[in-house]
């Protein structure tokens, strides 16, 4: 099954410039582990990213950098050639990076409660203000209803969605702009785990849900 | 995609021409030492893959060879990113005690010398300027969706990919040379997220995509007519 929906070229542009916070980073790259053909284009940018230095027009450094230099790798050992690891055990839900930043694999998570429906674990925020968190929906069930004050990016780990006409499956990108509401919902079968970045606090139509967004802080 | 498709059919200036001709021409690709490179940088006659696999081997002078020539063009990109210069001299330092550490896991069948480089000195300064991790697949996990088998000439592919993308990078105007390099060297501390959406065209961000679409399509237009 191939992904169908992918980061948009600026984000992976970005993403190779090093330009993105740590949140929008683990949601490429998490993304990148699942779609090869996006890391192909990553690793066209990054040939730019190197071109870019190689064509940088050199600066003054001190006249006793290379001596300098020389006399500090002295002091250091280099690492061993990396050997490709050959025990693959069965594939985890969650690839690398994310499973790092989660603590284990989707098993192995405690999960809070947010809302009637959904469960999350919130993972990092930066300074920037944008939230990383995972999210679990039980198959067949609705996200409440929502709008955005900025972008967010969800990324399918497992079961789908459907949000209108379009459907997200294990590795597809949603991208939602900040003046859309919208309405996904998870497809029956499988619980759908999700890897959400919102750039600023969700806007819920609901008051209830409203009143309680800063408790569950999301 | 419809969004790259788009961003193609506009894009008509002469930037997109002289990528469009400087990877049609294969002759111009292939190319023997180019040595009036004005900018003094390395021509495609000078091999700093092995140079980087001589580091490797601990060889200490293709280190020293290695330092000159990188080391002021690594001093520059993190001076662009607003760094002092007693900084910006330490992250040469430090980027080059990685070059030395982790000369050993370079595959030159991957990645030029320069973009590997480029890598080393880009999570760096994430790590210096924004205090921040830079989140990366691992290469070995199990989750990891492999690629397609690839081809049994993949290193001289990615070699010509790699030749054929600065190419065209080389013979850009200037003006979009610089936006390219902007794009870069640009400290996002403040994400503008929402800037990386629905640019209007015009704007240093569409340009840089159109640029970067224009290249890719260059290049998979080249791969297709290889197919057959």
């Amino acid at each position: 099954m191939s992904i169908a929906h992918h980061p948009s070229d600026e984000f992976l542009v970005a993403y190779a410039a090093g330009d993105l916070a740590e949140t929008w980073s683990l949601i490429v790259a998490t993304h990148l582990a699942m779609c090869p053909a996006c890391r192909a284009e990553v690793a066209r940018a990054e040939i730019m990213g190197g071109w870019v230095i190689e064509d940088a027009e050199p600066a003054a450094s001190n006249g006793d950098a290379l001596a300098a230099m020389l006399a500090r790798v002295e002091t250091v050992a280099p690492e061993p050639a990396r050997v490709a690891r050959t025990d693959m055990g069965e594939a985890p839900v969650l690839p690398q990076p994310l499973r790092g930043y989660a603590g284990g694999d989707v098993a192995e998570l405690c999960w809070r409660r947010l809302g009637r429906n959904a469960e999350h674990i919130p993972l990092l925020s930066t300074r920037d203000g944008s939230k990383a968190r995972l999210l679990r929906i039980p198959a067949g069930r609705p996200v409440p209803e929502h709008g955005h004050n900025g972008v967010e990016l969800t990324l399918v780990l497992a079961g789908s969605f459907c949000d209108g006409e379009e459907r997200f499956a294990r590795g597809d990108v949603e991208v939602v702009d900040s003046d859309l509401t919208h309405r996904p919902v998870a497809e029956p079968g499988t619980d759908c785990v999700c890897l959400a970045v919102t750039e600023a606090p969700l806007r819920f139509k609901s008051p209830l849900v409203r009143l309680v967004q800063p408790l569950i802080g999301i | 995609m419809v969004l790259v498709m788009r961003a193609v059919a506009l894009y008509s200036d002469d930037a997109s021409r002289a990528v469009h001709v400087a990877l049609r021409e294969p002759s111009k690709v292939n190319g023997v030492v180019d040595d009036s490179n004005p900018s003094g940088s390395a021509g495609p006659g000078e091999d700093w893959e092995a140079t980087l696999c001589a580091v490797a081997q601990q060889d200490r002078e293709a280190f020293a060879s290695l330092f000159q020539h990188f080391g002021p063009r690594v001093k520059s990109y993190m001076l662009r990113l607003g760094s002092d210069h007693a900084t910006a001299e330490e992250l040469v330092q430090e980027a080059f005690v990685k070059v030395w550490r982790k000369a050993g896991q370079y595959d030159p069948g991957r990645a030029a010398a320069s973009t590997w480089i480029f890598t080393i000195a880009r999570n760096l300064r994430i790590d210096a300027f924004r205090r921040e991790n830079r989140p990366e697949l691992d290469p070995d996990d199990p989750a990891l969706v492999a690629e397609p088998p690839a081809a049994a000439d993949a290193a001289v592919q990615q070699k010509q990919e790699s030749r054929r993308i600065r190419q065209a990078m080389s013979e850009l105007p200037e003006d979009q040379r610089e936006v390219i390099r902007l794009s870069f060297f640009e400290d996002r501390t403040h994400t503008e997220i929402s800037g990386l959406l629905g640019v209007p065209l015009g704007t240093v961000k569409s340009r840089i995509r159109l640029a970067f679409s224009r290249i890719k399509t260059a290049l998979e237009d080249e791969h297709a007519e290889n197919a057959q």
